[in-house]
């Protein structure tokens, strides 16, 4: 084990964007990430910054424009799609296609990558889909369509999907956008309990700037200039979040540890 | 532990039971009356009364029955794949220009005949001909939408490009019903009002075997189909090969719509309808229970859609296209006033 590096991901001078026959749009250079096992990490930056292309990039959904980026080591070219599967998990914004699943198949469909190919429900996958129900205290809601629930029950369901799938990453991009205040602390509590409780690494892209603050452990700044990772205590300290959103309207307050409005 | 993903046993046991009535009321039904028992006697191959009824089991109303069954569960079976892949209520087998272009391949060996040469006229009225010149007009006309579906990313796409091929066809095909007679018309529209009757063992062998393969591309889709169920993005996510599922989706719809439409012809809305049907008997979007679902109560509509078409006790039968229309329009319009919320 000594000669694996301690990082569950890493990048190397890695470039994101799109590209088409015409031209190359690239939209971030030069992100070197490295994520030890067991964090929350909340990537921060303003809308059109790029942290959507940034995640879609670091699941494979499309391609980096250059440079590495390694999942447990491994190159995540050489990986495919099973693989993957296996060691890393999403919740999506996008809205599910209309259809009468029940939430307990949701959350079965996680074990997917683990089935047979009739998709037949092991012993172990039943233990696997039930934990995954209980740690999202989603128990009561298993026989309901996912079409009746509100979205912070929905966004629960997805979380225990991708729990369900057991693996080391899982990776949110703006969980909390439809919810009230009160369901977004629920959930960033519960994807900081199944970060330090269960050893999960688990990358959630979010416009909660204050939450993430007071959660996080590592964060992940993306501007237009440039990209800042680091421990959130050490952001905070030498003042790295006043560039996040370059605008005199607010303005970092480092002994509140809150974004504040400024000039008002 | 127990799985709580409900299995509908109850409710596949009733089905599977109404289709075995079916099946022998179906039978039953025609225009000579034979009394069941002999109808019996004949199908388990013991002494009959007579002969000519032993004929008219065996050689007649037994393949109608059999192709009544493969016709009804093949289409159902490919309407909902195409519903699943299109996430669309309103696609059916025949979006991929399947049926437009059969009854192209058949229009132009009918009403073409006289340009094409006495040679390939003489098979314009044997089925044999017709169902070659079905299964080439479909292969065309289908190559063309994938090629076309191949270059485009988008799934919706592919459903408006199988449209437009759609109408691409009809148009030929009035052009050339315009330079035709009347007798090619007539025989050209019965082709068109679809036929579940006078298909010959040999037949009904061919029409099985591409049947089976395409089942077993279905088999092999299930899984991916039910990961699809939450988008594409999760389904990829999951380790599902996005681009082999909806090739292999198309593919077996393309055999099973295919060849049921080279034998028997264009047959309407029991694509469409069924699943419809099927899901509000089954509250669930499970393909592991839906497949073989609409795939039975596919054949039961089928078998009385038959049966009413024989008109018991007549010499006359109706063409089958116009029952399962008469059927299944209704139900649609039923189903979408009533506002009953149709899931896909």
């Amino acid at each position: 084990m000594s000669t694996k590096s301690k990082h569950i991901i890493k990048t190397t001078n890695l470039s994101i964007g799109y590209s088409s026959k015409k031209k190359v749009n690239t939209i971030a250079t030069n992100l070197n990430i490295e994520l030890k096992k067991g964090n929350l990490v909340c990537l921060l930056g303003k809308n059109g910054v790029g942290k959507s292309t940034l995640l879609r990039t670091l699941t494979k959904v499309q391609p980096a424009l250059s440079g590495d980026i390694f999942i447990n080591d491994k190159n995540l070219n050489n990986l495919n799609n099973l693989d993957l599967a296996k060691s890393l998990s999403l919740v999506l914004t996008e809205r599910l296609p209309e259809s009468t699943l029940s939430v307990y198949e949701i959350v079965a469909l996680g074990r997917q990558p683990y089935t047979n190919w009739v998709d037949k429900l092991s012993e172990k996958d039943l233990k696997i889909i039930n934990r995954a129900i209980e740690q999202t205290n989603t128990k009561h809601l298993i026989n309901s369509k996912y079409y009746e629930l509100s979205d912070g029950q929905l966004q629960k369901v997805l979380i225990a999907r991708a729990l369900a799938q057991n693996t080391k990453i899982i990776i949110l991009d703006e969980p909390t956008a439809h919810l009230d205040i009160h369901h977004t602390i629920e959930t960033f509590t519960l994807l900081k309990k199944l970060a330090k409780e269960f050893n999960k690494t688990i990358i959630v892209s979010t416009h909660e700037v204050n939450i993430a603050l007071q959660l996080s452990d590592v964060l992940m700044l993306m501007t237009s200039a440039n990209f800042i990772a680091g421990k959130t205590e050490e952001l905070i300290e030498n003042n790295s979040l006043n560039q996040l959103f370059d605008s005199d309207l607010i303005s970092f307050n480092k002994t509140l540890k809150q974004f504040t409005i400024s000039n008002f | 532990m127990v799985n709580p993903i409900k299995s509908y046993r109850k409710t596949f046991i009733i089905l599977i039971i109404t289709l075995l009535l079916i099946f022998f009321v179906n039978i039953s039904l025609g225009s000579v009356y034979i009394p069941l028992k002999q109808i019996f006697l004949s199908l388990f191959d013991g002494q009959v009364e007579k002969e000519s009824w032993k004929s008219i089991v065996l050689n007649y109303r037994l393949p109608k029955a059999i192709t009544a069954i493969i016709v009804g569960s093949g289409l159902s079976i490919s309407g909902l794949l195409m519903q699943t892949l299109f996430r669309n209520p309103l696609a059916g087998p025949f979006v991929l220009g399947i049926s437009s272009g059969a009854s192209l391949g058949v229009a132009i060996l009918i009403l073409g005949a006289s340009y094409l040469g006495a040679n390939i006229s003489s098979y314009s009225f044997t089925s044999w001909g017709q169902a070659i010149a079905a299964s080439i007009g479909s292969f065309l006309v289908l190559s063309a939408v994938m090629l076309a579906a191949i270059k485009v990313r988008n799934t919706m796409s592919i459903l408006i490009i199988g449209l437009m091929f759609g109408s691409l066809t009809a148009a030929v095909i009035s052009v050339l019903a315009y330079f035709s007679s009347a007798n090619q018309l007539q025989q050209y529209m019965f082709w068109s009002f679809g036929s579940l009757g006078n298909l010959s063992w040999k037949e009904i062998s061919a029409l099985l075997i591409v049947f089976i393969i395409g089942i077993l591309f279905v088999v092999f889709i299930i899984k991916p189909l039910n990961s699809l169920l939450l988008g594409e993005n999760y389904a990829k996510s999951m380790g599902v090969n996005v681009k082999r599922t909806r090739n292999f989706t198309l593919i077996a719809t393309s055999l099973l719509t295919g060849v049921i439409t080279a034998f028997s012809g264009p047959i309407a809305f029991i694509g469409l309808a069924v699943p419809h049907l099927t899901k509000l008997l089954f509250s669930t979007s499970n393909h592991k229970t839906l497949l073989p679902a609409v795939a039975i109560s596919g054949s039961i509509i089928m078998l009385i859609c038959d049966s009413i078409a024989q008109l018991p006790n007549s010499e006359y039968t109706l063409p089958i296209n116009a029952i399962t229309s008469l059927f299944g329009a209704p139900i649609i319009i039923w189903l979408l006033v009533r506002k009953r919320k149709i899931n896909y």
